[in-house]
């Protein structure tokens, strides 16, 4: 269990603009992200002495965004293989390094041209080798396929249904018409959730994130530390990345998952709450991985926000409204603003936990949870102001 | 689905039993050689006591849907773009290991949870011959 209670803190967050084509490079865009979040921090360059990132051969070395940079010396760079499962999970191992002594200040970047370069689930190797030999001749291929089996596996089980679906869609798409970094601001109704086409049934395109260039960045310190800095610091109450057994050979393998009704967040959520000393019923804020609509569901039931096979009737129901008992994904999430692999909703709590979201404010929000991962394997922060 | 342009599954040291078996028309499944837990994919070392010792044993083909979509948007188009819609599902052997596969000679739309199911094999270019499911009477 993550041990670090309010001892860490983010001090620091910076991105570039979220674009269909940045015209420029997967190190440019990070090397501005992290650059940004030093400045956001008032740290000079030259005092930060960790950088660590994820990405899934679509990014460029922590290393190499340390040398372009200028950091005198990364003691502290890690390069972790991941997607969307690893957004809390590098923030979490910066706290644990800065503990160990391995590092004093520690950015944790994620960068990708991930529309105009290297496009998730645009095909898998022609030859399929390893687990992919057992998935791929099927045709099953791409990440909303894979996560479509999930979906229908909750439908079958507990009657969940499009219009549950649509109603994430449909609020997150709300949020982010108030959000000016936002790719997709347009507002949609139900009944255009309705009339989107089917891409790989239970899903519809509006249940599918978006595909983005972009980078964001925040820089993690001691909390005593970022008391002396810029911002009021935000910190790190607790967190927990995994998802027990069989997580597969890979994140998209989930062959040997027991119940494809309930995710990682099921298998975390004891520890998250555990560390942070806090509850669900205590957040006021939160900010969830929606690479797909269906995700949210299955997490906000594995989170303990409402009992498994609830999640449906929770998300219709407007809790999950800027005006509900639990605002989701204020920024529009990826559905909406961008995908960034789940750190752009870390640099969204820190704004709502700063105060400074602007129009997208929830009013006196103090705690703050950020997710990340939607299938075996994922993790968690809780963060307060 | 047998264009050959499709991924070609290329079995390994564990594999090829399973690829073997599926070309003669049987659906191979390992076992622990100890413990005797069935599993699926097949692997060297049993997770379950960690031995080394394998078997293999031809499964019944029954099973049913525990889960399944309707893939409507081909990726990528070049290839997949005379299948659509096909199905894809997980199905659930009745010796207890869980296999990906396509659910062909229905309807995809007629296709209900925990449906009865059983193997069917299909031939394709190169030499590939991958399991496949058609409903059964239960
Ligand atoms: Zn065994």
């Amino acid at each position: 269990m993550f041990t670090l209670r309010d001892k860490y803190a983010i001090a620091g967050i910076g991105e570039t603009a979220y674009t269909k084509n940045s015209g420029t490079t997967v190190l440019n865009l990070a090397v501005e992200a992290c650059q940004k979040a030093a400045d956001d921090a008032g740290v000079p360059v030259e005092e930060i002495d960790g950088i660590v990132s994820y990405n899934f051969g679509d990014s460029v070395p922590a290393i190499g965004v340390a040398t372009a940079l200028g950091i005198p010396n990364a003691g502290y760079a890690v390069d972790f293989a991941g997607g969307g499962n690893a957004a809390n999970l590098i923030t979490l191992t910066a706290a644990a390094a800065i503990e160990a002594g391995l590092a004093k200040s520690v950015l944790c970047f994620r960068a990708m041209n991930g529309r105009s370069g290297f496009r998730l689930g645009g095909g898998r190797e022609f030859q399929a080798r390893g687990i992919t030999q057992y998935t791929a001749p099927f045709g099953w291929i791409t990440y909303p396929q894979a996560m479509a089996m999930w979906c229908r596996r909750h439908m079958i089980e507990y009657g969940t249904t499009a219009e549950q679906l649509g109603s994430v869609a449909v609020t997150f798409r709300e949020n982010a018409s108030l959000n000016e970094r936002a790719m997709q601001r347009e507002r949609i109704t139900m009944d255009d959730y309705m009339a989107s086409r089917f891409i790989v049934e239970p899903f519809r395109m509006l249940d599918i994130c978006l595909e983005s260039d972009g980078a964001c960045a925040v820089l993690v310190t001691k909390a005593e530390h970022a008391r002396d800095l810029k911002h009021k610091p935000v910190y790190i109450m607790g967190g927990a990345y995994g998802g027990g057994p069989n997580q597969g050979e890979d994140l998209f393998d989930a062959i040997r998952w027991p119940d494809h009704s309930q995710n990682y967040a099921a298998y975390i959520a004891d520890d998250l709450w555990r560390s942070a000393g806090v509850g669900p019923s205590d957040v006021d804020v939160a900010e969830i991985y929606d690479c797909f609509t269906y995700s949210v569901i299955m997490q906000l039931e594995g989170f303990g926000f409402c009992k498994p096979g609830e999640g449906g009737p929770f998300v219709a129901s407007g809790a999950i409204k800027r005006d509900g008992s639990l605002p989701l994904n204020t920024h529009g999430g990826l559905l909406s603003e961008a995908y960034i692999h789940g750190l752009n909703h870390v640099l969204e709590a820190v704004r709502q936990l700063r105060g400074d979201a602007g129009p997208r404010q929830i009013a006196d929000a103090e705690i703050a949870l950020t997710t990340a991962g939607a299938m075996t394997c994922g993790s968690a922060m809780v963060l307060r102001a | 689905m047998n264009d050959f342009s499709k991924p070609v599954p290329v079995a390994d040291s564990d594999s090829a039993p399973f690829w073997e078996g599926c070309r003669a028309h049987r659906l191979m499944i390992q076992r622990c050689g100890s413990c005797k837990t069935p599993r699926f994919p097949p692997m060297r070392t049993c997770p379950k006591c960690h031995s080394t010792e394998t078997e293999w044993f031809k499964a019944s083909g029954r099973g049913t849907v525990y889960s399944w979509i309707v893939v409507q948007h081909p990726v990528p188009r070049e290839v997949y773009g005379q299948d659509v819609p096909y199905v894809v599902a997980l199905i659930d052997l009745e010796e207890g290991v869980r296999m990906v596969s396509n659910v062909i000679g229905l309807d995809p739309h007629a296709i209900i949870g925990n449906m009865p199911v059983e193997v069917t094999f299909e031939e394709g270019q190169g030499g590939v011959v991958l399991p496949k499911f058609k409903p059964r009477e239960a």
